[in-house]
């Protein structure tokens, strides 16, 4: 049995005092990160890495802090989510349809736990599916040469706007922007500066961690100077929180198919965990029929959205791992760990840095239990940190990211490239164009470039070389319909909106 | 006319992508090349943002709304705000411009004077204790020669 044997290894990593401590804490950090108004997994994500990397842990242990911090952030969306009604990120909108209603109903406290058994479910199945998934599809991502590599990012890119964009084009614009910010810089194959203006601090490029934290960080405080911090409020109180055993088990079969589907469409590249959680509720909404209740507060209508949402996140993992391509927004940013700490995602991370790759695998599986324990019995504790007042929050977290990215690089031009990030995502998401495609190009954008070029010097200069192989011609027939199909699919499957007071 | 704002942006973009098409195709290509070059591949990405600009134009979705005059004016200091924070940074060392980029920004996120001063303070100097002493970042706190 490989995979035990894997494990046994995984575990002898992930036990040491040092990675447990770190996974720990990463979940607690996690869980409050996520739990603020208005940071979810990405842009928590996103101020945590400079931090990490400055204090100067090694791969292993930067890559257990990080990913534990992302899956607390998922499990402490929920809280804002169902208590405040404001997701922390995309795939949130959807348990915020059944979880704002339950806590108006004064059962915040059961859709905490319940949210959180469901979460649990979620990602401890994806973990599972990870670990069975990811050794396979590696085997088969051996086979792919330049050009079929070309083609899945070019499956990536088309994917990414989906069903979580409302327009194709500006989506589009998203990840042509996200490119052409990739290009600024030394030329791969020649050496030679291109598009930098003459500014030598553009001759490096532009670092995605400085792309990062402008476009989730520093655009989000630019929202809350807008709003002046009304959304903060907290106008729910949460009484003794009980453990509602009855109606967890009748949700059982609702977490199991949502994790499920949540998985695959977490594997999709691109698609990622938007997806996951609109398909489980709607899927949940549909078995349940009108006599369900779905969008009035329902255990199910959150049980879904959280398992869905959480199975996606492990699910987008296997992409991220085996071929270097994120299936969502918070996996592009863990893209970004993993590269900043020179570890290649790939085929090849599996057989050269398989203590990498499965000690990141058992100290998910141990985050998680320690996820579950920390939050039902102590949801308590985070919902207190939902009273932090946004004008003490935000300028907070606007010198945080100002330290980490300096004490990362020491110059004051990414500092410079910081705000403007910030200023440019903030006009993108007043204009309903997603900046997670931005984030992904920007990262993938060289590596898209290369496998073009690659696959051009080995057919020397023939393009239908690119159209060569069953592999590539499949991937590109899917980009096509991937990018087609959300436009016609639009007119059927419109997305709830969010509920309003 | 309605729907401005996505026909404005559109154009921009449009222009934004020629400009990038015209300063690739200034590339300066080097003796080892490849068949692809340096170029091609940038332009092709620009040539496809001018298509979906185009789009934008001619199918423009609904407005969004935009914030009130007072408001663009705040957001615009807190961006020149943080704009002088990345220069001062490295010359005032970290308390003293923390301090005060902090204090207006919570300023400008809750308009009450007493309370910001405290935030920026506070927050100056409890993240300095946090970085430089948990997490051991290399941190400058006060600009050299002001304390002897």
């Amino acid at each position: 049995m490989d995979i035990l044997a894997n494990l046994q290894l995984g575990f002898s990593i992930a036990f040491s005092p040092w990675t447990l401590m770190l996974a720990v804490v990463g979940c607690f950090i996690g869980t409050i990160v996520g739990a603020l108004p208005g940071l979810g997994p990405s842009n928590g994500v996103a101020i945590m890495i400079p931090l990490t990397f400055s204090m100067g842990l090694d791969a292993t242990a930067s890559l257990v802090l990080l990913t534990a911090i992302y899956y607390g952030a998922m499990y402490g969306g929920r809280i804002s989510s169902i208590l405040l009604n404001i997701p922390g990120d995309e795939p949130a909108l959807m348990t915020t349809l059944d979880g704002y209603p339950m806590a108006k109903a004064g059962r915040a406290g059961d859709a905490l736990v319940i949210s959180g058994v469901a979460s649990f479910v979620g990602a401890f199945l994806a973990t599972i599916g990870l670990m069975l998934l990811a050794p396979l599809l590696s085997r088969i991502a051996y086979q792919f040469g330049p050009a079929e590599y070309f083609a899945l990012y070019v499956l990536a890119f088309s994917t990414l706007g989906g069903i979580s964009s409302n327009n194709q084009a500006k989506a589009a614009i998203a990840s042509c922007f996200g490119l052409m910010i990739a290009m600024i810089g030394l030329d791969p194959n020649s050496g030679m500066p291109r598009l930098t203006g003459g500014n030598l601090h553009l001759m490096d490029g532009v670092d995605f961690l400085v792309a990062i934290v402008g476009l989730f960080a520093v655009s989000e405080v630019f929202f809350f100077i807008e709003s002046h911090g009304k959304s903060g409020a907290l106008g729910i109180t949460l009484g003794k929180v009980t453990i509602p055993w009855a109606e967890i088990w009748t949700t059982r079969w609702t977490m199991l198919r949502s994790s499920f589907l949540g998985f695959i469409a977490g594997v999709l590249p691109g698609a990622g965990a938007s997806l996951g959680s609109f398909m489980t509720y709607m899927m949940e909404k549909g078995i349940a029929g009108e006599k369900g209740g779905f969008g009035t507060g329902v255990a199910k209508g959150v049980a879904a959205p959280e398992a869905g949402n959480n199975a996606a996140a492990g699910g987008a993992l296997v992409p991220m791992l085996t071929l270097g391509v994120p299936g969502s927004g918070t996996t592009a940013v863990l893209l970004a760990v993993l590269m900043t700490l020179n570890i290649t995602p790939g085929p090849t991370l599996f057989s050269d840095r398989p203590d990498v790759v499965w000690g990141l695998i058992a100290s998910l599986l141990i985050a998680n239990f320690v996820l579950l324990a920390m939050n039902v019995p102590m949801v308590k504790v985070f919902v207190r940190i939902l009273q932090v007042p946004p004008a003490l929050l935000m300028p907070a977290v606007t010198m945080i990211s100002f330290v980490g990215i300096y004490s990362l690089t020491g110059s004051y031009f990414d500092l410079i490239l910081v705000v403007a990030f910030g200023v440019l995502g903030y006009v993108l998401r007043k204009m309903d164009v997603p900046t997670v495609p931005v984030i992904m190009g920007i990262l993938l954008g060289n590596q898209m470039e290369k496998q073009l070029r690659d696959a051009m010097v080995l057919s020397e200069g023939d393009w239908t070389y690119l159209f060569s192989s069953g592999i590539s011609v499949g991937l590109i027939i899917a980009a096509v319909l991937g990018f087609l199909a959300p436009m016609f699919l639009r007119r059927y499957m419109t997305k709830p909106q969010a509920i309003s007071d | 006319m309605s729907r401005m704002s996505d026909r404005i942006f559109g154009l921009v973009v449009i222009l934004v992508a020629l400009a990038y098409i015209a300063g690739a195709l200034q590339i300066q290509t080097s003796f080892l090349s490849d068949p692809v070059g340096s170029k091609t591949f940038p332009v092709i990405v620009a040539s496809i943002a001018v298509l979906c600009g185009g789009i934008m134009i001619f199918r423009p979705d609904a407005e969004p709304d935009w914030p009130e005059m007072r408001t663009v004016l705040s957001l615009a200091v807190s961006v020149v705000l943080l704009v002088a924070y990345s220069y001062a940074l490295k010359p005032l060392g970290f308390i003293l411009p923390t301090a005060i980029a902090a204090g207006i920004l919570s300023y400008q996120i809750s308009p009450r004077p007493a309370y910001a001063a405290i935030a920026g303070i506070g927050l100056s100097v409890g993240l300095f204790a946090l970085f430089k002493m948990i997490l051991g970042l290399g941190l400058v706190a006060f600009p050299k020669g002001l304390l002897g």
